[in-house]
């Protein structure tokens, strides 16, 4: 005590009390908050499901992901992606990649619901990740689409275009648009950052406004657009093409006719 | 009118009559009638665009002035409690509110908002096709070069009202081109952040812009479009129409329809057409759907965030500068002045400026550069067909690339996502043909119209081909050629080629530089030019052909016995 009691004007005592703070509050902070824990697999896969995943992958992806999901040359590991990346990339159709690219490519559902289950049970066993989401966290008609669409602006709009119509990222990767997406997927997507979406997880984005985003999203795509047809929701450039082609075509076209002689 | 004071005052006889004589007697009507009434417009589609513009600038008057009625350009904050679900309770500015409140909670807003925007589009657009078709066609050599100059400037007046009021309703798609204005501002140097802070009323955004912006779209600008369009069609009918070359048609007539009662009808139906088109549009196409973008907040920016299609080129041109060009050559300069460094920001005061700057000063002096080169000062009411003024169609074409590049440019982000190949891709390309675009635009123009004269030539001189085979008695083969006739060769034959001229010495016998660069200029203007067929010409082509082509008809007459 009487060593420490010395030592308590030395230079470095106060940086050394700093770091003593910095870590408790890290410490207490990781204790209390839930938010970075990797979330307990809400829906239960039977030890079947799981068996049957890892015949599944070691048939269709083992290839590139490695036995065990352990990772090649030729794609990541899978260890704690959790089962909701799988039931996202599996199936919204992604996975298996077709080929090659900047990002996976959206091609056709390649496994049934069954077997993208079992899938993703395996994959969930082989450590802790984003689970399958619940449907009550995914009901739209819950949500909040006013604060979804705040969220929306400010987190998502700058690669999915304000109104989720998709967006150009750089060297030939792209944000796709969103039209048609499930709930499920949509939140799926955010828990897991697939391709090179960035993951909002808990803490960014809590569970409630993930549901009022999804609810955002939906209602923009049920209510149609209120103006007319909306020439793909892309702004003002379709819109100038649109007057370029058809609008100056038809006023040529009748220019054309009022100066033609009759004959 | 004195002479209505003669002693024998007219009386008429009907109703109509004595009220149309009262307003006669007293405003002086049928003289104006009978001057303006019988003014001649020569008929051609390409003569209209003028026409859609003017149109569609009233189309713009009338719902712009709607929209006045229930817009509130104010930045106070409120939040939003219209019916737009998406929206309510989202705090923003009244005058966001208020563009939404027009969308949809006035009867009819947000078709007039329609409206208002797609003829928006259409007016700029008209302007621009007009200005092409005016370039193209020489029409604004003598005496209509102060003409071309209001021309200009309305379409540069067209550029800052469609500007000003695609940043009204203080959504985010405004205000984030509002945003690239500030920057675009802030990058002039030493005084660029006074002015910024003068425009705005304060740092960006501030709570003035747009009540600012509001009194220039509402009331400065549309002033200055209306004198301007008053002085435009004044000088028209001042200078008379152009008109096509064509029999019977000189630099001394104007051939074609009165305005009364044939213009009248025609130009009066056509105003109605051009708003039945935008207002069918408008009913089955949305455009600038504000709702989709929210209110403005300077920290989003959306994917896909562009300005209306005539600002486009200016983005085009930021987007395609590079900050850095290899590892370490930035285009940031720090100045060093006597009262502490200043930013010369290059990367974005050179795009937003100098090509800009270029396309329009080149627009402006084009009649004088033009008139310099072939030291022609002569008034021309004929037009050129662009074909027979190859150099001349050739920098249109170029500045059309040039132009269209940039154009391209600012959608980069669409066309990487629609043509599925990579943005930085689209940008190196794009940037290596905004510069050498341009040149192969000229060279090929010229070449495409220097063939098609020559195509002209070889058709007034022999004649289309038939693609009827003869065989002569001797065993030679020859294809039969069908005159054109005398209308269609009078089209052909009769235009005006400048020659380039040698430098000319002045009285001193001294040839001065300007004139050595003179005689330069118009060697590459005139230098391969295709020179009209001559009347002598024609004439030994044709005592020529005929007989060949008697002969030949003799041949088969022969042949089918």
């Amino acid at each position: 005590m009487k060593a420490l009691s010395q030592r308590r004007r030395h230079p470095l005592a106060a940086i050394a009390l700093l770091l003593m703070a910095l870590l408790m509050v890290g410490a207490i902070y990781s204790a209390a908050s839930s938010a970075n824990q990797a979330q307990a697999q809400t829906e239960s896969f039977s030890a079947n499901d799981a068996e049957e995943g890892e015949k599944l992958f070691a048939a269709n992806c083992a290839s590139c992901h490695g036995l065990g999901a352990s990772g090649s040359s030729a794609g990541p590991s899978l260890v704690g992606v959790g089962a909701a990346s799988v039931d996202f990339q599996v199936g919204s159709g992604r996975m298996p990649l077709q080929m090659d690219g900047p990002q996976a490519q959206v091609k056709p559902v390649q496994f049934t619901e069954e077997q993208t289950r079992q899938l993703a049970a395996y994959v969930a066993t082989l450590g802790a990740g984003p689970a399958i989401p619940d449907e009550e966290i995914l009901d739209a008609s819950e949500g909040d689409p006013a604060n979804g669409g705040e969220l929306f602006r400010v987190n998502c709009a700058m690669c999915h275009n304000a109104a989720a119509a998709g967006g150009a990222l750089t060297r030939g990767k792209f944000a796709p648009s969103l039209e048609g997406s499930s709930e499920k997927h949509i939140y799926e997507a955010m828990v897991t950052g697939p391709q090179n979406m960035p993951v909002f997880n808990d803490a960014n984005i809590s569970p409630e406004d993930k549901r009022d985003v999804i609810a955002f999203l939906k209602t923009i795509e049920e209510q149609g657009s209120p103006g007319g047809a909306d020439l793909g929701s892309l702004g003002p450039v379709s819109e100038g093409l649109f007057i370029w082609v058809a609008g100056l075509g038809v006023v040529i076209a009748f220019t054309v006719w009022l100066t033609s002689r009759s004959s | 009118m004195s002479s209505s004071t003669a002693t024998h005052e007219y009386q008429p006889k009907t109703r109509v009559g004595r009220v149309t004589h009262f307003v006669d007697s007293r405003v002086g009507g049928s003289g104006m009638v009978k001057e303006f009434g019988r003014k001649i417009f020569p008929d051609h589609w390409t003569f209209m665009f003028g026409e859609v513009a003017l149109y569609t600038f009233v189309i713009l008057l009338i719902s712009g002035t709607f929209l006045t009625f229930f817009f509130d350009p104010s930045m106070a904050e409120t939040h939003y409690e219209g019916s737009y679900l998406p929206l309510r309770g989202v705090e923003m500015s009244v005058a966001y509110a208020s563009s939404l409140d027009i969308s949809f909670d006035v009867r009819g807003g947000l078709f007039m908002r329609q409206v208002h925007h797609w003829s928006a589009l259409l007016f700029v657009a008209a302007n621009a096709v007009h200005m092409l078709r005016v370039f193209f066609t020489g029409a604004f050599r003598r005496p209509r070069e102060l003409n071309w100059v209001v021309g200009t400037t309305l379409l540069i007046m067209g550029l800052a009202a469609g500007f000003t009021g695609y940043s009204l309703p203080d959504d985010l798609l405004s205000g984030n081109g509002l945003r690239i204005i500030d920057g675009v501002v802030k990058s002039i140097p030493v005084i660029g952040t006074y002015i910024s802070f003068f425009l705005f009323g304060g740092e960006f955004p501030g709570t003035a812009i747009i009540g600012r912006l509001y009194v220039l779209h509402i009331l400065l600008i549309p002033a200055v479009i209306l004198l301007l369009i008053g002085i435009h069609l004044f000088m028209v009918v001042i200078h008379k129409h152009t008109q096509y070359p064509g029999p019977g048609r000189t630099n001394t007539n104007v051939v074609g329809y009165p305005v009364g009662p044939v213009y009248a009808a025609k130009a009066g139906g056509y105003f109605f057409i051009v708003f039945g088109i935008v207002a069918a549009i408008s009913a089955a196409f949305t455009i600038n759907p504000i709702w989709n973008y929210g209110p403005y907040d300077p920290s989003p920016v959306s994917a896909g965030t562009q300005p209306d299609w005539y600002i486009g080129w200016v983005d085009g041109a930021l987007r395609l500068m590079p900050g850095t060009v290899g590892a370490n050559w930035d285009f940031e300069w720090n100045i060093p002045f006597p009262w502490g460094v200043n930013t010369l920001s290059l990367n974005v005061l050179f795009p937003a400026l100098v090509p800009a700057g270029i396309v329009f000063t080149l627009m402006l002096a084009w009649p004088w550069i033009e008139s310099w080169v072939t030291k022609d000062k002569r008034e021309h009411h004929l037009l050129d067909r662009p074909r027979n003024a190859p150099t001349r169609t050739a920098v249109g074409v170029a500045g059309v690339v040039f132009y269209c590049v940039m154009w391209a440019a600012a959608s980069s982000d669409l066309i990487a996502t629609h043509f599925l190949v990579s943005l930085n891709d689209v940008t190196y390309w794009l940037r290596i043909l905004v510069i050498v675009g341009p040149i192969i635009g000229f060279m090929i123009a010229r070449r495409v119209a220097l063939a098609l004269q020559r195509k002209d030539r070889e058709i007034a001189l022999h004649g289309r081909e038939t693609g009827r085979i003869v065989r002569l008695p001797h065993g030679e083969f020859i294809e039969v050629h069908e005159p054109v006739d005398e209308y269609k060769r009078y089209q052909l034959v009769s235009f005006e080629s400048p020659e380039a001229y040698a430098p000319v010495a002045d009285g001193n016998g001294h040839v001065s530089r300007s004139e050595k660069l003179r005689s330069r200029a118009s060697r590459f203007f005139f230098e391969d030019r295709v020179a009209p067929v001559t009347p002598s010409e024609l004439h030994a082509s044709h005592s020529g052909h005929h007989g060949e082509i008697a002969n030949a008809q003799d041949r088969e007459s022969i042949a089918s016995h």
